[in-house]
């Protein structure tokens, strides 16, 4: 991927939307790569301020150690496991065939 | 009788205790009011006649009864279509989930069913929290009850626009990046962001789970303490919900007395970029609450310079994340790629989800995508991870000084629809002063502090205090609510234009 | 670039050129009641989809909460195996999208594990390995796809997939080893011995049924092949689907003759996931596999750090069972067996059956005895592991308790064994269905030894002039006629007694 200077190429957006399982079409490709490019330029700032000695902060609130027992709950009945499923197959989520393989 | 929908909440709490007036008839009366406004408003994606009146009934038959109800029963309420409602429609404003139907009930929505607060429905916001305006609603924006012709800000547009065109006495919303404070202060009326952790987040759809919180949309500042006691409070649901009780909001809300407080005035929010009568209002209040025994100084918090920058990587991470789990497998939209005879799973998820978001959404997802990409991490999201932990120092540092920090809300008043959709970065501006909040964790409140001179439109002024102190802002906006209502001779929503009524 | 090659190159062949390097990682799903991150049952072989609930099903809003259980069972799995326990970690979301994965990220851990820098040490022919273990870490499980309309059953031409998400959120613990270098021709066995040592190090610790063949314990196998003198690794394989212990040495032993006849070929192994096929003997390719996929971690913010106190692991240490090196030693001790001796039990991994044999009453030696001839061959025919086989302990102490009171003899023994073994019933039960008593009557025994004294005079003039050696034929003759239901020894007695 290109990013020398925070920049985004149509390719780096088409790829990013691989990632990210998205169609995007070809107008949309052409109409993100500036939008994003321009976004990441004024947040790319932040690299600035954030020194080695600095702690990453990855949550708001100080705690630690919250569990539950391990203990069983009522689950959700089949029917409504599925009710919002495309399509059902043999009490299963009937999915489209897949192509890659687990990881 | 006075029109039920102009009461606060407290005064219809006080009201149905006194069996003054049934829960049924108060909840008639909100769904006659939406039924005359909502068409113009379109505060509303979903209206639930029958579930509100039923839980009205089952309110009044139990005060009947004689069994002990919440001092809240009966007073209806909206709940932002974020939040999971059983046997409700949750479309979170996106055509991926419309439809969809939760089995379930997010933990602030059972504690309000439990409460019997009768549920008026599901309220408008930007697609899935993401934006300032309530445009990028895939239904259709909500209008600003002052001119319908401007946005009612946003994520939590409908929320607010409820409340301020009399739909609903109490709204719950959610706040990630100012969703719930800014819509308050272009609509007139009052939105809290809790501390982070203070309610619990199981149920609310998630944008960024760092950052999300929910919380009250009221017009006044005891509302809105009333409806954070009922809501706030630990959930062992939510891993990251505060185990301590709630702090004493109400009593601070009633106690609105600001005799010796130390307020901190921030250098960095409110200067260029603010619209003149922003300022101007700002101003005011801080002459107000200086005159009533604080003692106003100016504090930097430097690092506020970059957090918007910040946010606009982590919110776009997380998000990314959060929102894979929409693949048109096990619910929401599933669309089949065109002229494809038998696709694959990975290609109906990418036609779905290329169909079901609309372009904000895919936008941040993209821009989350590469801020976690392998090689870019430690630039952008771990970067923003550390600017986030300088903006909490900043807090910790400014709060040694004083006891609570103000700023405008917003920079601008309501703008107009399509003024700022364009210009990503334009729309991003509007939550510069709202944002740090999010970031550390600390509590935030919007209150009214009058209209822009220019466009008489309303100002909001934000306090904010730090984490589980949400009591001290509930204080200081009550006497600031209090000496601005003595002003104007009642509350500022008095002033706005009567909404065209359907008949 | 393919990896077939003309002609195949021997493991043997392979071994005088090439150095394999090996990587094991193991998933042992843990035997907690509830899913890591929700209440739902573990409970396995439910109809589908009826153990989900928003959690584990990944519905919006949803919000995990994390297993006391399965952090102690994993911070235990972490001491086993002389692990660092982190003083402090968290959860990370590794994010790609599949469609038995419901949030389409899966909760693991992936800078920050809860336990590494560990080891154990395994034995193979008497040599001993150590094996480097880089880190056992937490993770939730997927959930399971039924492909539909293929042919094998599996993903290739399947037309659609059926998804079942019980197992979604079942708590997994990943164990993962360093570079397993310096085995040479022994490494196919010293990779089996890591997972049969590792299979009963967990299952003594009680947090899991390690079955391979149902799933609770996976293996991968990693293996690459370097010139013998080389240092730098070469590019490895990933072999997925190895559902048992012979699987496992199946594998690395195909893997190295693979590898070894691409690079003799000149041409460059593919880094890769390849399939194994227990039925055919060979690993198929699968995903080509980069090292730099892009899974785009970052800690997880529905969850708050894992700090364990020392405390808490100290109590948690004290409650392991005694390290297997230790335990060994002691029964070693205990037993009075040769190192030669001990070295068979815990090779043959019947070291807990024989303890449990004893237990229950049988002679140290009595108990290695039948547990290394007759249910290690049951074992081995049956291609199930020594565990498995359908006798019990209490059962094999109870043969050898009619043993030692006389009422079979060796040979019985034997029958009583297969009869046992064939499902026929308890030791009890086949010895009276099958009629497998010695006749300790020696009026009866009495007439059969004057019978055969009558029938071979020869032989009994040979033992009343004293080669009583030659009893021997005279004991045969009264056993054939006893169908062997006789001591053979109280025979011997009564021939000699008539004729010395």
């Amino acid at each position: 991927m290109s990013g020398s200077n925070a920049e985004i190429s149509r390719d780096d957006v088409a790829h990013l939307a691989n990632l990210a399982r998205i169609d995007l079409t070809e107008d949309e490709l052409e109409r993100l790569a500036p939008q994003l490019s321009v976004i990441l330029e004024s947040v790319a700032t932040v690299a600035q301020v954030a020194a080695d000695d600095i702690p990453p902060m990855s949550h708001a609130v100080p705690l630690s150690n919250v569990f539950r027992p391990d203990e069983v709950r009522p689950s959700l009945t089949p029917e409504q496991a599925l009710a919002a499923a495309p399509q059902v197959d043999q009490q299963r989520f009937a999915v489209p065939r897949i192509l890659g393989e687990e990881a | 009788m006075t029109d039920l929908t102009r009461l606060t909440a407290a005064a219809l709490a006080d009201a149905l205790a006194a069996r003054e007036v049934s829960a049924v008839e108060a909840t008639q009366a909100h769904l006659d009011r939406i039924a005359a406004v909502d068409g113009g408003v379109h505060a509303f994606l979903h209206v639930d006649v029958d579930g509100a009146l039923a839980t009205a009934r089952a309110v009044d038959d139990a005060r009947a009864g004689g069994t002990a109800v919440h001092p809240l029963a009966g007073v209806p309420i909206a709940v932002k279509d974020l939040l999971a409602t059983n046997g409700l429609p949750t479309t979170c404003g996106s055509k991926i989930l419309q439809g969809w139907i939760p089995p379930y009930d997010a933990t602030v929505v059972a504690r309000l069913k439990v409460a019997g607060l009768p549920i008026l429905g599901k309220t408008n916001m930007d697609e899935f929290a993401m934006g300032s305006s309530t445009e990028h609603s895939a239904y259709g924006p909500t209008r600003n009850p002052w001119d319908l012709g401007r946005i009612p800000g946003g994520s939590g547009g409908g929320s607010a626009a409820a409340v301020a065109a009399y739909e609903t006495p109490l709204a719950v919303g959610t706040d990630t990046g100012g969703s719930i404070r800014q819509p308050g202060a272009v609509t007139g009326t009052v939105g809290v962001k809790p501390t982070y952790g203070g309610v619990s987040r199981y149920g609310l759809v998630a944008l960024a789970s760092s950052l999300d919180q929910a919380g009250p949309v009221t017009r006044t500042v005891l509302d809105a303490a009333l409806l954070h006691e009922l809501i706030g409070g630990h959930d062992p649901q939510d891993s990251t919900s505060i185990d301590s009780p709630v702090p004493a909001v109400v009593e601070a809300a009633r106690r609105a007395d600001v005799t010796g407080m130390r307020i901190g005035v921030i250098a960095e929010l409110g200067g260029e970029g603010y619209q003149p009568g922003v300022r101007a209002r700002f101003d005011d209040v801080v002459a107000l609450l200086s005159k009533a025994g604080a003692d106003a100084v100016e504090v930097s918090c430097p690092s506020f310079d970059y957090a918007l920058a910040a946010y606009y990587l982590i919110l776009p991470s997380e998000a990314s994340s959060n929102l894979a789990k929409f693949d048109a497998m096990r619910y929401g939209l599933r669309v089949a790629p065109d002229g494809v005879e038998v696709p694959s799973a990975e290609e109906v998820m990418s036609a779905s989800r290329a169909a079901g978001f609309g372009d904000e959404v895919k936008r941040r997802i993209i821009l989350g995508t590469y801020a976690l990409s392998s090689g870019y991490y430690d630039a952008y999201y771990g970067s923003a991870q550390k600017v986030r932990t300088l903006i909490a120092r900043d807090f910790d540092a400014a709060f040694e000084e004083v006891d609570v920090l103000v700023s405008p809300t917003a920079p601008t008043t309501a703008f107009r629809f399509g003024d700022k959709l364009d210009d990503p970065l334009a729309m991003y501006l509007n939550d510069i002063a709202t944002i740090p909040a999010n970031l550390a964790g600390v509590p935030g409140l919007s209150v009214p502090s009058g209209l822009a001179d220019e466009d008489g439109l309303p100002v909001g002024v934000q306090l904010l205090a730090p984490a589980l102190a949400d009591d001290r802002l509930y204080n200081v906006a009550a006497a600031i609510e209090a000496m601005l209502a003595e002003q104007w001779g009642g509350p500022l929503l008095a002033q706005a234009p009567e909404l065209e009524v359907r008949t | 670039m393919t990896t077939t090659s003309a002609d195949p190159v021997t493991f043997e062949d392979a071994l005088e050129r090439y150095d394999p390097v090996m990587g094991m990682e193991v998933h042992v799903e843990l035997n907690t009641a509830s899913k890591m991150f929700c209440g739902c049952s573990t409970v396995f072989g439910a109809d589908p989809n009826t153990q989900v609930c928003p959690v584990c099903l990944g519905l919006p809003g949803a919000l995990p909460v994390v297993n006391a259980r399965a952090i102690e069972s994993a911070i235990k799995i972490g001491l086993a195996l002389n692990c660092s326990i982190a003083p402090w970690c968290r959860f990370a979301r590794k994010n790609y999208f599949y469609p038995d994965m419901p949030k389409n990220f899966q909760t693991s851990q992936y800078d920050e594990p809860i336990a590494y820098s560990g080891w154990t040490e395994i034995e193979v022919d008497g040599v001993s390995y150590r094996i480097e273990i880089e880190r056992a870490h937490m993770e939730e499980d997927t959930g399971k796809s039924l492909h539909v309309g293929g042919a094998t059953g599996r993903i290739h031409g399947a037309s659609h997939s059926l998804v079942d998400y019980n197992r979604a959120g079942i708590p997994l613990i990943e164990i993962v080893t360093k570079p397993i270098e310096g085995t040479g021709a022994k490494s196919p066995e010293v990779a089996r011995a890591y997972v049969a040592h590792l299979r009963e190090l967990v299952l003594g610790l009680g947090v899991s049924d390690v079955r391979m063949e149902q799933g609770s314990m996976r293996c991968d196998v990693n293996l690459s092949l370097r010139p013998i003198g080389v240092t730098t690794l070469g590019t490895r394989s990933e072999t997925k689907n190895v559902n048992s212990l012979r699987s496992v040495e199946r594998a690395v032993r195909h893997e190295i003759g693979r590898h070894a006849a691409v690079l003799d070929g000149g041409n460059r192994i593919v880094q890769e996931t390849r399939h194994w096929h227990e039925d055919t003997g060979v690993t198929t390719a699968g995903r080509e596999k980069s090292d730099a996929e892009d899974y785009r971690y970052f800690p997880e913010p529905d969850l708050v750090p894992v700090a364990p106190s020392r405390e808490w692991v100290e109590a948690l240490r004290a409650q392991l069972p005694e390290p297997p090196s230790l335990r060994r030693a002691r029964l070693q001790a205990d037993w009075a067996f040769s190192d030669l001796e001990m070295r068979d039990v815990a090779g043959a991994g019947a070291m807990n059956l024989v303890a449990e044999t004893v237990a229950a009453g049988a002679a140290p030696q009595a108990a290695k005895k039948w547990w290394l001839s007759e249910l290690a061959r049951y074992a081995n025919e049956h291609d199930i592991a020594i565990d498995d086989v359908p006798m019990s302990p209490e059962q094999v102490a109870q043969v050898q308790g009619l043993l030692d009171a006389g009422r079979i003899n060796d040979k019985l023994a034997r029958q009583v064994f297969d009869g046992v073994l064939s499902g026929e019933g308890t030791p009890e039960e086949v010895v009276a269905r099958r009629g497998l008593e010695v006749v300790s009557d020696d009026s009866a025994l009495g007439d059969a030894v004057d019978r055969a004294i009558e029938a071979n005079p020869d032989v009994a003039a040979k033992i009343a002039a004293g080669k009583h050696a030659a009893a021997g034929a005279l004991i045969g003759a009264v056993m054939k006629e006893m169908r062997g239901r006789a001591d053979a020894g109280r025979v011997r007695e009564l021939i000699l007694a008539r004729l010395g």
